[in-house]
């Protein structure tokens, strides 16, 4: 609870000086609007319901994209972990292609998809997919080799094994994949629908830009962390810590 | 089939090739096992004890000999031997029951795989802790899960790899009883590796001695001592001291040739 309050009062405190710094210093609307101007414009946007429709334009994007990332991910990391010569060949090009930002694709993607929601969606499947390989790969190495030795002692082998021992205790690896995966899409999309096409929350993002209207940027700017940061707390950290928990990899507190 | 002709050990010898370096961990070892017999290999560490009954268990290939049960070559692991290890190794994404179900899966329905999971659970006396996930019990508790675990798919022997070696004083005491009373209950045939001279003592009726650099079965020890042992301590401490003074020669062995290893090095 404590840390709620602690929070809450860094962040009123926050707000407090950036008012206090904008309308004391005379600044430009242009150049920094004060947060008052930023809830106005949010409020407009959310009466109006465009912001609100670029939101769920942006979430379906994504959750095309990382649906998809995902099984791929899952798929490639698999092969890798079990194939060494895959590992040794495929897998160095994945590890290279990770140090390419995602949104380096998009001149290509364009040229091949048009300018419309598949190459977004081809951004967000590049910038996740990658990771979750990585993840999964990792999460299928480290399988402890008593578990496989029991398992065999009672029986199981071969595709049973896999399904019913190997998968099962790569799980905490896959769910850090995956929690991974969604930032990488996450900031990708964004990227992506800044320079393509909306709706999303991108889009707009660059046609207020474009109009000069500052406290929509500023105001879609923190519509983007709130959400990241909320999906990211709510969901992912919360279902990894219990994953950690059960599959008892907790280390002592 | 006789009932001397169990579980035949004929002439296994074991060489690991680590760096072009090859190491003969076991060489030539003979082991007749009689169905029912609860018996001990007692050896200081790296006498090979825990890579013969892997042996057994089918995991490690040996480089030469065979092992037969009830005449039939192993080959590799198989449901006629359940295998309890050091550490539990229960899968933590199941729970305590789904565990013991696990080996039986494939040849009875849910239900039935429920209740013969039930009856072991019981026998171990953890028949309240089904739904627990493992990581809720302690390690003693975890390790009877285990047992039941590899009885409940009725092995005709049992392979135990120091199973309360990780366990504290206490736990190990309480288990020794319990393994004791299971063991008298079904009448397995127990192969159990151990690094303690008592606790070989307390459990078996015959304790296999083995020595190291290679691993030679040093002597097979029938303990005569009625049970429970520990209402005759002298006839225990005298056998202690003699297996004590088996071990000794082995492991002053060992620290020899680590010093004379470390001076060369």
């Amino acid at each position: 609870m404590q840390r709620t309050i602690k929070r809450i009062i860094f962040f009123t405190l926050l707000l407090i000086i950036w008012q206090a710094a904008v309308k004391i210093l005379n600044v430009s609307p242009a150049l920094m609007p004060a947060p008052t101007d930023v809830v106005k414009a949010l409020a407009t946007g959310f009466e109006d319901k465009t912001l609100i429709y670029d939101i769920l334009a942006s979430f379906r994007r994504l959750a095309i994209g990382l649906v998809i990332a995902i099984i791929i991910g899952f798929c490639l990391g698999i092969l890798l972990a079990k194939n060494k010569t895959a590992d040794e060949t495929l897998g160095t090009l994945i590890l290279a292609l990770q140090s390419v930002p995602s949104i380096v694709w998009l001149p290509i993607a364009i040229m091949w998809f048009g300018l419309n929601e598949s190459s977004v969606i081809f951004i967000v499947i590049l910038g996740a997919t990658l990771v979750i390989t990585i993840n999964m790969r990792i999460g299928i190495k480290n399988v402890p080799p008593l578990y496989i030795r029991a398992a065999q002692t009672m029986g199981s082998g071969g595709l049973d094994l896999f399904a019913k021992v190997i998968l099962p205790a790569s799980v905490p690896y896959a769910v850090t994949g995956i929690r991974l995966g969604w930032a990488f899409a996450w900031r990708a999309l964004m990227a992506g629908e800044i320079l393509s096409t909306g709706p999303g929350l991108g889009y707009t993002l660059k046609y207020a830009s474009d109009f000069g209207n500052m406290s929509m940027v500023i105001g879609i700017m923190i519509i983007i962390g709130v959400i990241g940061t909320i999906v990211d707390l709510t969901f992912f950290q919360r279902i990894e810590q219990n994953v950690i928990r059960r599959w008892g990899l907790e280390t002592s507190k | 089939m006789g009932d001397d002709l169990f579980l035949q050990i004929n002439n296994i010898n074991k060489q690991f090739i680590n760096q072009k370096v090859t190491s003969d961990v076991l060489t030539n070892i003979n082991l007749d096992i009689k169905e029912g017999e609860f018996v001990s290999i007692l050896g200081p560490s790296g006498c090979g004890k825990s890579t013969l009954l892997s042996i057994v268990a089918g995991l490690t290939k040996p480089t030469s000999g065979e092992i037969l049960l009830g005449g039939n070559p192993i080959k590799k692991p198989g449901k006629d031997r359940g295998m309890v290890f050091q550490e539990a190794a229960l899968f933590p994404w199941m729970t305590v029951e789904e565990n013991v179900m696990f080996p039986l899966r494939k040849e009875m329905k849910k239900s039935e795989a429920r209740e013969v999971a039930h009856q072991y659970l019981q026998m171990v006396q953890l028949s309240n802790y089904t739904k627990h996930s493992p990581h809720e019990l302690s390690g003693g508790m975890q390790q009877r899960v285990s047992i039941a675990r590899a009885l409940s798919m009725n092995p005709k022997v049992l392979l135990m790899d120091e199973p309360f070696g990780a366990l504290d004083e206490q736990t190990r005491a309480r288990l020794h009883h319990e393994l004791e009373k299971i063991w008298i209950e079904t009448k397995k045939t127990i192969l159990f590796v151990t690094h303690s001279i008592s606790e070989s003592i307390k459990l078996s009726d015959r304790i296999i001695v083995m020595g190291t650099r290679p691993g030679v079965v040093l002597e097979d020890i029938h303990v005569k001592t009625p049970r429970p042992r520990g209402e005759h301590p002298q006839a225990v401490a005298k056998l202690a001291e003699k297996i004590n003074g088996l071990l000794k020669t082995e492991i002053d062995k060992v620290v020899k040739e680590e010093l004379a290893y470390a001076a060369n090095n």
